[in-house]
Order: structure tokens, then C-alpha cells, then sequence
């Protein structure tokens, strides 16, 4: 074939050129560390990694979702709930607290599963059905609660702390979810099947794909991350809150987008993910830093969230 | 002969890893239908985008009526005269013919739409192309034949004096072709300039006056339309293909498909065949006969009523996929880019696709092995690309059919169902696509072969079967049938109750 122009540049730089949310987070850093003597330093950074955690975290379930080309609108109620559940059983209901893990996690994957269903079998089209799972589960956390916070048991709130002196544990986790997701959507059935039905789901059903199973693995799959992430976020506050994460779904969801996946199916990485919400993160620390008044910055992002992906179209009209 | 409206010289365009046009002269005149004659991938789809706006070329000038023009947009070749038929149409299946026809420039009065006015002048037009329909049915509603002929109408309304039709035959049966051929010869004596592509070569000679062949990206002859179809051919591939059809009857065994009384109300009726090992049956009918409807219920994609479906001795459950594939059935559905291919996934993910389930080990996919398979498929139907992780949607037409029937020959499927299966591909691509049927039946594999191809039906198939109307009519020995017999049993109105 007569001039592969990708093939002819530089592999470092048609890697680039094929992830370009790389490229914007190395560019973000390198003029925040310019514009602020702070940034740079090892607690700043670690500080934007411990920001970014519970948003990867939701953004990773999001990821399995949106590369079926569904959405998932639940994730931030579904955290809320899951952490109410977690607090709730460990201390009203006095039962042990991994068994509270447990079932909280198990309330995050039935939401997922309701969903689903209501995709699957009810045919709601999945803006709706999660958009229906986000007040109910919302709902849910405020009355167990009450309405007011719960304190989490103490041995789940060292999840909010530090591995030895510096490592925070949040950090941790969010690398963990997002190996595990990045293992799910390359190595997994379930995580091929999903490129499939977001890709084509007539040709992925006509390829003997259950997509109906399949749809159930992923919202379950989105609603498990979401839990983790809830409780995640409760023990940093060393308190689960009804209120809690509310609006993260919308973040979860653009940072899966400036990750490089389409909502349109078929297309979306765990590392992009990854990438998109550091992002928003190191976006978020360095308009503080540089003293950027609070509701600038929500300007500054939705700025930044529809340049990524103007810039990502245009990237892709180009090569065709 | 008139002074060209429409000429294009040296046209050039190039994307990232392809040249798609490499020098292309074109000359549209008043009054001439002009085929574009190519194989797949030789660059008619560019030099029409680019006619109509989608595309500009990086090399080379449009001339309309001798002055050099600039179609940035679909506008501007709106403004120009320049109209285009593609093969997925134009229309919006929710809205009215009328509406569908007046569709950015409704008729208004006092600034709402005036809906009297609508329907009056899309009743004009519609009579202009002689289709009986009511301006106010839902365009969702018509068959494929009316909306084309909607299509032509929306092109009238726009005053074309450049009627571009891409593949307009593809999807029509014998007499929808026709009669489009009559409207088609009809603007031309108006003195429109048509230019028409068709891989049939039996309608050149029927509706053209002149051919441009294009290989590789460039034109490279400009000949009468009775022009010999070898000679055609040789021009369009640059080498003779020896036989179009190059069907090698294998030896038959044993029944591999048995399909008994199949039933589905309002679809199809108390249909029952059998295809043995090594045989190509084959289904005609005219569209909407209901052949893609037994196919989807045979194969589990649809549910059926009542009836039948034995794969390899062993009874199918009906409307299950997963249990047709692991009794050995396979299909090719009809609309390959609609129901075939993941066109977001490349070329080894997409042949993997059948088999993923089977390669899963403890939910883990091995992906080695699902390259090495598809590797060795990949080069079995020598499909034409740069490596297994091209994306499947920049393939051409034929290379995307190879590897919807690559992904079954993966998956070793022992009955294939293959749902018109060369259909919009070019001559080259189909006589290996028949190479490979062949090669199919000769190591005992059965094919259900639909098409609406009618010398592909005769020339390819062991046995014909004709349906119409739901319901199998009659069954043909291929060796002695006719295209008038195969259309005699097609048209057959079914006695007593029909399937409805």
C-alpha cells in the first residue's frame, strides 16, 4: 500500500497520536508544574491521585457500560447506597463487618443487575433505566439513613488511610480496579463480548453472543466498581452519607470520554479511563493551586471535557 | 454526441494508507446514461462522494457546463444540479412521502408549513416517476423498490440535471429493475445525465450508452455500452476470469439439515426442506417472499411456531442461537454490515467472534490461539489487508464478506446459510467467494445458498427452491432450470389462505 502515514512515524509518536488523553495529561503537568512550585512535590501528587481514586473507580465500571455502548447514570447513588448498606449493617444491624463488605457489594451488583433487566428483558433504553436506578438508589441511601451520616466501622475506614507513611490506600485500590478492568475488558469473554455488542449487538447476538447474559455480567460488573467506590470514598470521610458522590456519575462518565471512548459502543480502554480521570483530577488540583476561584473551574471543565473530545473527532475524521 | 454538463479531469484523492483515486477522468452528457463500471475498491464510491460534496479531491477539477466548480457540500452540489442516489437511501423512515420529499424546503404560508401544498406537489412528483402511493404514508412503510423511486422523486424535486444512482438494482427483483429502467431511460430522454453503477453486467448493455471503467483508483477505458461482458470484465480486473460460475457438484451424503413443516404466521408457512452433505441448495424468490425469514428462524436468530429444525440428527430448540452454532449451522445474514461485522473491531476480533466462547478457559479468552485461528483463515480466503488488526470497516466489500464466512470457517461450521451472499460485491470477489463454496461442499459441508441473483442461483446450486409468499412452490433441478422458470414459480400467487 502506497504511504501508511502511521506506519511511517516514529512508534512513540503514532502511540501518541493513538492516545491522545496521554499527551494532554503530559502537557497538563508539565505547564502546572511550571505555573506552580507546588505541584510537583510528592504530597501534591499523591493528594491528585487520592482526588482521582473514587472518580477512576466509578469511571472503570462506567467504562465496561459505555463500551456496550449503554450508560450508566446509577453509579453515584448505587456508591451512596452501597456505603449507607456497608455502615449501616456494621453498626445499626451490629453484623461483622466483612460480612457488611460483603453485602454492600452485593447491594452495588443487584442495582447493576436491576438495570439490566430492565435494559434487557424491559427494553428501557439504558439512559432511562439507570436514570430511574439513580433516584431510587439515592432514595434507598437516604432512608436507611435517615437522612443523616454513618460512621463506618473502624478496620473499613483504614481504607481512607496511608500504607505506611505515605502510600495512600485509596491509590492503591483505584490501580487494583483498574488492572482488574483493563484484565476484564482484554482477557475475559464477558470483556471481548462487550466490543462486540457495543460494536454490532445484531452481529454479536448472530455470533451466538447472549448478549442478554452479557448485558447483566456488565451493569452488575458497573455496579460492583461502584460500591468499591463508595466505600472508598465513605472511609476517607471515616462516614458513609446519604448525599455522598452525588454528580460523580457525570464525572465517571467524562472521564471514560476523554479516555478516548466512544458512547456510541464499541470502543474504550481501562488505561484511557485511567488517564481521563487523572485528568479531571490533576485539572481540579491545579486550578486550586493556582487559586482559580471554585466556580471557574467547573467553566475550566466542561471546557476541558469538550475540547478532549473535539480534538478526538477531529483525530478520527481525519483518518478516514 | 452533446457537450458534457458535468466533467471531471485527474481526479485524485488519498487517504492514510490508501490512494482510493489516482487520476480519474469523467464526461456526464445530456441525455446518456453512463455506467461507472469497477470492481470493489477500484474508486467509484470516492468519485461519486466527491461529486456530491462528501469529499474534496486533493488533485484535478470539476467542470460543469465548462466552468470549473467547487462542491464543498452537499449544498453546493444541491445548487449545481447534482443529485445522488445511494445504496443506504436518504429518507426518513418516520416522516410522510410528502414530507420526506419536501424535506428542508417544505412550501409555507404565513410561515407555518402548508400541509395542502405538501402533498399537491409531492403528488406531482410521484406521478412523474409513475408510483402509486399516497403522499401521506410513512415512508417506513413502502418497500424497497417504492423508496427508491421516493429518491428519484426527491431528485426530480431538486431540478437534477446530474442524476448519480449508486447500485440502484442491487435490492430490486427482476421487474422493480424494469421499471426503474423505464424511468431511468425517461430522464434521460429529459436530458438528464445519469450516471448509473451496477455490478450486473446483463444491465449495461440494457440501460447504458456509454462505460467508464475504473480499476485501481484510475479510469481506465471509456467504451460503448455493447461492449462485449468478456471484454468488460477484462477491463475491470485486468485479467479474464475464465467462468463466472464455477460450480463443481460434490458428492452428496447425508442429510445435514432437515427442516420440517416450519411455520410462522404472517411470515412464512409450512415450509420443510432438506440439504444434504456436499450439496448447494439454493432459495429464489422475489424480496419479501419470506426466504430471509426461514433462514433467521432455521438458524434461532427469530422464533417460529411450529415445525422443525434438525441439525446433524440432533433437534434444535427454536429461537437459540447458541444451540444452531454448536449443532454446526452458520449464517451469512444478508445485511453484512448491519448484522455481520463489528465495524468498530478489526479483522481478527471480527473472524474470532464465533468462536470466542469456545476459546474461553475459565472466563479467560485465549488470544494466541483465536490469532493463530483466524491467521490461518485469514489466509485461506486471501483476504486482501495489511494485517489481522486492520479495522474490518476499511476493507472493501468483498474482503468483508470473506471474513463474515471466515468467522464460521473458524468456528468450523458443517451446514452454512449464506444470505445473499455476494450482493454488492465485485466479479473478482464473488468467483472466489463460489471457489470457497465449492471447496465447502467438497469436504462434506452443506450450503443454503438465498439470492436474488437469478443466474447466481442457477449457476451456483445443486437444487433450486422457489418460495413465494411464505410458502416453498417448487423445487428445480439447477442442470435444466431456466430464469423463466425460476421467475414463473416466483410469481405464483399461492392458492387458499395465504401467510398473513
Amino acid at each position: 500500500m502506497p504511504g501508511n502515514v502511521l506506519a511511517r512515524r516514529s512508534p512513540a509518536a503514532a502511540w501518541l497520536a493513538e492516545n491522545g488523553a496521554v499527551a494532554a495529561l503530559v502537557v497538563l503537568v508539565v505547564a502546572l508544574s511550571l505555573l506552580s512550585s507546588d505541584f510537583l512535590s510528592l504530597t501534591n501528587l499523591l493528594n491528585v491521585g487520592v482526588q482521582a481514586a473514587v472518580t477512576a473507580i466509578l469511571a472503570f465500571g462506567s467504562t465496561f457500560v459505555i463500551v456496550t455502548g449503554g450508560i450508566d447514570l446509577s453509579v453515584g447513588s448505587v456508591a451512596a447506597l452501597s456505603a449507607i448498606t456497608l455502615a449501616w449493617t456494621a453498626t445499626d444491624a451490629g453484623v461483622a463487618w466483612p460480612v457488611a463488605v460483603v453485602v454492600s457489594l452485593a447491594v452495588g451488583v443487584m442495582a447493576g443487575l436491576v438495570n439490566a433487566s430492565l435494559i434487557a428483558y424491559g427494553k428501557l433504553p439504558p439512559f432511562i433505566a439507570t436514570l430511574a436506578m439513580l433516584g431510587i438508589a439515592r432514595g434507598l441511601a437516604l432512608v436507611i439513613s435517615q437522612g443523616s451520616p454513618i460512621a463506618m466501622p473502624e478496620a473499613v475506614s483504614a481504607l481512607g488511610g496511608n500504607l505506611g507513611r505515605y502510600l495512600p490506600i485509596p491509590v492503591i485500590v483505584m490501580v487494583v480496579m483498574g488492572v482488574i478492568a483493563a484484565v476484564i475488558l482484554n482477557r475475559t469473554y464477558t470483556g471481548r463480548a462487550m466490543y462486540a455488542i457495543g460494536g454490532n449487538e445484531e452481529a454479536a447476538r448472530l455470533s451466538g453472543i447472549k448478549v442478554d447474559r452479557q448485558l447483566l455480567i456488565t451493569y452488575g460488573l458497573s455496579g460492583a466498581f461502584a460500591a468499591v467506590a463508595g466505600i472508598v470514598l465513605a472511609s476517607r470521610l471515616a462516614s458513609a452519607q446519604p448525599q455522598a458522590a452525588a454528580g460523580y456519575e457525570l464525572d465517571a462518565i467524562a472521564a471514560v470520554v476523554i479516555g478516548g471512548a466512544s458512547l456510541s459502543g464499541g470502543k474504550g480502554k481501562a488505561l484511557g479511563t485511567f488517564v481521563g480521570a487523572l485528568i479531571l483530577a490533576v485539572l481540579r488540583n491545579g486550578l486550586n493551586l493556582l487559586s482559580v476561584s471554585a466556580f471557574w473551574q467547573q467553566v475550566v471543565i466542561g471546557a476541558v471535557i469538550a475540547l478532549a473530545v473535539l480534538v478526538d473527532t477531529l483525530r478520527r475524521r481525519g483518518t478516514y | 454526441m452533446s457537450e458534457p454538463i458535468l466533467r471531471a479531469e485527474g481526479l485524485r484523492k488519498g487517504f492514510p494508507g490508501v490512494q482510493a483515486l489516482d487520476g480519474v477522468d469523467l464526461s456526464l452528457c445530456p441525455g446518456e446514461v453512463h455506467v461507472l463500471l469497477g470492481e470493489n475498491g477500484a474508486g467509484k464510491s470516492t468519485l461519486i462522494k466527491m461529486l456530491s460534496g462528501a469529499y474534496r479531491p486533493d488533485e484535478g477539477r470539476v467542470l460543469m457546463d465548462g466552468r470549473q466548480v467547487d462542491i464543498r457540500t452537499a449544498g453546493d452540489a444541491q445548487r449545481l444540479g447534482i443529485s445522488t442516489i445511494y445504496q443506504e437511501f436518504n429518507l426518513v423512515p418516520e416522516l410522510s412521502v410528502a414530507e420526506n420529499l419536501s424535506l428542508g424546503r417544505p412550501p409555507r404560508r404565513f410561515g407555518l408549513i402548508d400541509k395542502g401544498a405538501m402533498v399537491r406537489q409531492a403528488r406531482e412528483l410521484l406521478a412523474r416517476v409513475e408510483v402509486d402511493v399516497d403522499p401521506r404514508t410513512p415512508v417506513a412503510r413502502l418497500g424497497i423498490a417504492r423508496m427508491q423511486m421516493v429518491e428519484i422523486a426527491k431528485a426530480l424535486a431538486l431540478n437534477a440535471r446530474v442524476l448519480i444512482m449508486d447500485e440502484p438494482t442491487a435490492v430490486l427483483t427482476t421487474s422493480e429493475v424494469d421499471k426503474l429502467f423505464v424511468l431511468v431511460r425517461q430522464l434521460r430522454d429529459e436530458g438528464v445525465a445519469v450516471a448509473f453503477i451496477t455490478h450486473h453486467l446483463e444491465e449495461i448493455a440494457a440501460i447504458g450508452d456509454r462505460v467508464t471503467v475504473l480499476r485501481d483508483g484510475r479510469s481506465v477505458a471509456e467504451v460503448p455500452a455493447d461492449t462485449a461482458q468478456d471484454e468488460l470484465v477484462r477491463l475491470m480486473v485486468g485479467r479474464p476470469i475464465d467462468q463466472q460460475f464455477p460450480r463443481r457438484p460434490a458428492e452428496l451424503g447425508e442429510p445435514l439439515l432437515k427442516v420440517t413443516g416450519l411455520s410462522r404466521r404472517g411470515a412464512f408457512d409450512d415450509v420443510s426442506f432438506e440439504v444434504r452433505a456436499g450439496e448447494v441448495v439454493g432459495i429464489s424468490g422475489l424480496v419479501g417472499a419470506g426466504r430471509t425469514e426461514v433462514a433467521r428462524a432455521v438458524f434461532g436468530a427469530d422464533r417460529y411456531d411450529s415445525g422443525e429444525v434438525t441439525v446433524r440428527g440432533r433437534r434444535l430448540p427454536p429461537h437459540d442461537v447458541h444451540a444452531a452454532m454448536e449443532a454446526g449451522l452458520g449464517l451469512v445474514p444478508e445485511d453484512r454490515k448491519g448484522q455481520g461485522l463489528v465495524l468498530t473491531a478489526d479483522i481478527g476480533e471480527n473472524l474470532g467472534l464465533v468462536t470466542l466462547r469456545d476459546a474461553t478457559r475459565a472466563g479467560f479468552v485465549d488470544r494466541k490461539g483465536q490469532r493463530t485461528a483466524a491467521t490461518k483463515v485469514a489466509d485461506q480466503l486471501a483476504i486482501r489487508m495489511t494485517g489481522l488488526n486492520q479495522e474490518v470497516r476499511t476493507l472493501s466489500g468483498g474482503n468483508q464478506q470473506k471474513v463474515v464466512i471466515g468467522k464460521w470457517l473458524v468456528a468450523d461450521a458443517h451446514v452454512l446459510i449464506l444470505d445473499e451472499p455476494t450482493r454488492g460485491i465485485d466479479v473478482g470477489a464473488k468467483v472466489e467467494i463460489y471457489q470457497l463454496v465449492n471447496e465447502l461442499t467438497d469436504s462434506g459441508r452443506a450450503v443454503l445458498m438465498i439470492s436474488s441473483d437469478l443466474p447466481e442461483i442457477l449457476g451456483m446450486s445443486d437444487r433450486i427452491l422457489v418460495m413465494a409468499r411464505g410458502r416453498l412452490v417448487g423445487e428445480l433441478a439447477a442442470g435444466e432450470a431456466t430464469q423463466d422458470d425460476v421467475m414463473a414459480l416466483a410469481v405464483t400467487e399461492v392458492e387458499g389462505s395465504r401467510a398473513r
